[in-house]
């Protein structure tokens, strides 16, 4: 460089602005708790939404940030769901470890897989990621001596959390560790998001041709945040099987896949409050729709997807990022 | 040339970049065929030739973007004809491209910070935030400012304007300390007073940056170039100073003689 920078404070600043906490997070975080005030008879949806919330950041992680599409991330949910259940099962119900083990199976199984996901893009990574869920479901289903087959896997006994919280009827603990949990993965998520990491994965999601040519080895990073990512969704599935005392073949099921895609896209991909707004808006929607005309919930589903994709590209919260700037933009 | 380098030799002589027998072909189609090319350290070189002469392809086998036929490539002393392209950059060798290949939705300090922050080896880095690398965004920040593009780096790639797209190219580049700069039509696109301004900013770059670029503005290329590689259908042709390359009859006849591209 022939000619100096001047010191600046501005790029720092800059930068800053961006990780700094919103007030509109704090709220939301804060919003979190009501169901234990006002909606009491709603802590067991509240749990099933924090789980899958936990689950669509997970996706969030690899398709919102680094731009790999998976079609059967519920693969990594449901190897948690099943590792903490059969744990559970086999005599060891501590939850807390549990979970650990549980992410780590998945994670593990997670970077196996990342070996192979890391050669690929588009469509040759959805045909191999549908591939590898249909090809888990089918194990699992198969397998009925260990998972119980399509009749779940029963006799899934809890301890209390912690030595003293029971896992009770209306949901309060499931509600509160779910909670617990989904917060501190959105914490070191939120911190990942914004490391020199965070960024070089945005790199590869807005150019994976560039990247190479700045010197950066995209399959490493890639291979990690899937790891990462299998092991956030693993952790999700250990939460639902804990939760709820059991496991049924649906947690490795094509629809959950797919589902969590819907939320993650409804909501907005690429922001980190995406996939927890996706599954709090799919949730509460299915179910207060399928309350009085279930069999056509999945056609609500469909025009609402097929509105947010045409109105809203960026989801919920990129429109709502959009509403703010033209606001902004009126009122400067 | 340094890949013949017998023991003894310094490498200050050794040419910063060289090619031995390169060669590349898509079926029946031959893009390169035995290129030999060195680029001594410091060079300012162009590199000319008709479109289709291969000089894109050139670029993408010297960066591994392509993988040669047959032919070794080499950096300094040291052969890379089987490194990876980001293993070519960390050792120095460092391309742009003809056509904008940026990060659309990061804004330029953003993508200039990455590639500074994958430099620095902390690309892997994810527990601390991006403001904790107060030297990383302050080098990213500094190349920015000396391309001009200080007052705009806060804005999106994609909303930046076509020049200061085209600066930023060679911002991205230089934030990983190239030691040998390959510049694929840098001012490609760019209207012709702004493209000396361009070229300008690469003739101020750092002497010890051997810097090969491929532009078709003939004007451009006798101001800015120490010496001219003319290719023609996948071969070198000639090498020279500007003034041999001017008298040439075989250059004349392929390239100067007829009306060349914008």
């Amino acid at each position: 460089m022939t000619v100096l920078a001047p010191a600046s404070a501005e790029p720092h600043r800059y930068l800053q602005a961006q990780i700094r906490w919103h007030g509109l997070e704090i709220a939301f975080w804060i919003a979190a708790l009501l169901p234990f005030l006002l909606f009491k008879t709603y802590l067991v949806l509240a749990s099933q939404i924090a789980i899958t919330a936990l689950f669509a950041l997970s996706l969030d992680l690899i398709l919102g940030y680094a731009g790999i599409v998976s079609l059967g991330h519920a693969a990594f949910f449901g190897l948690g769901s099943y590792t903490a259940g059969l744990l559970a099962k086999l005599g060891w119900g501590e939850p807390l470890t549990g979970l650990v083990i549980a992410a780590a199976v998945a994670g593990l199984v997670g970077y196996a897989a990342s070996l192979v996901i890391a050669r690929f893009r588009h469509l040759a990574l959805i045909m191999i990621t549908l591939g590898m869920g249909l090809l888990l479901h089918e194990a699992a289903n198969s397998a009925s001596w260990l998972t119980g087959g399509a009749d779940g896997l029963q006799g899934v006994r809890m301890w209390p959390l912690l030595g003293y919280f029971r896992f009770d009827l209306y949901g309060v603990t499931a509600y509160t560790y779910s909670l617990i949990v989904l917060f501190l993965v959105f914490l070191a998520s939120r911190r990942l998001i914004h490391s020199p990491f965070g960024l070089s994965l945005r790199g590869i999601r807005e150019n994976p041709v560039r990247m190479p040519a700045i010197g950066a080895p995209s399959s490493a990073h890639i291979r990690k945040i899937y790891t990462i990512s299998a092991a956030v969704a693993g952790t999700a599935g250990a939460l639902l099987a804990q939760t709820t005392q059991t496991v049924s073949l649906e947690v490795l099921s094509f629809q959950r896949s797919a589902d969590v895609l819907v939320m993650l896209i409804l909501g907005g991909a690429g922001r980190l409050y995406g996939g927890i707004l996706g599954a709090i808006i799919y949730l509460v929607a299915r179910d207060q729709l399928s309350g009085f005309n279930p069999q056509y919930w999945y056609f609500w589903i469909g025009i609402m997807l097929i509105a947010v994709v045409m109105f809203l590209p960026n989801g919920v919260l990129g429109g709502l990022a959009w509403l703010r700037a033209a606001w902004r933009g009126k009122t400067a | 040339m340094a890949p013949r380098g017998m023991a003894g030799q310094d490498s200050v002589s050794a040419p910063a970049l060289s090619t031995r027998g390169l060669d590349k072909s898509f079926g029946s189609l031959v893009v390169a065929s035995g290129i030999e090319f060195a680029l001594p350290q410091g060079a300012r070189y162009a590199l000319v030739g008709p479109n289709g002469a291969g000089k894109t392809t050139l670029i993408n086998l010297m960066t591994g973007m392509l993988r040669p036929d047959a032919g070794r490539i080499f950096l300094g002393e040291q052969e890379i004809t089987s490194l990876r392209p980001e293993e070519r950059v960390k050792r120095g060798l460092v391309r742009t491209f003809q056509i904008n290949t940026l990060f659309p939705h990061l804004s330029a300090l953003e993508a200039v910070t990455l590639a500074v922050c994958e430099r620095r080896g902390h690309g892997g880095a994810w527990w601390k935030g991006l403001p904790a690398y107060r030297e990383a965004v302050d080098e990213a920040y500094g190349i920015l400012f000396s391309l001009m593009l200080g007052d705009y780096c806060y804005r999106l790639t994609r909303e930046l304007a076509y020049g200061q797209q085209r600066l930023l190219e060679i911002a991205l580049a230089l934030a990983t300390k190239p030691t040998v700069l390959l510049l694929d039509e840098p001012a490609a696109g760019v209207p012709n007073e702004e493209s000396a301004e361009l070229f300008d900013a690469i003739s101020g770059l750092a002497q010890h940056i051997s810097v090969l670029f491929i532009e078709h503005d003939m004007d451009i290329v006798f101001r800015f170039a120490s010496r001219i590689i003319v290719m023609v259908g996948g071969s070198v042709l000639v090498e020279g100073t500007p003034s041999e390359i001017a008298a040439d009859p075989r250059v004349r006849e392929v390239y100067l003689g007829k009306k060349h591209h914008g």
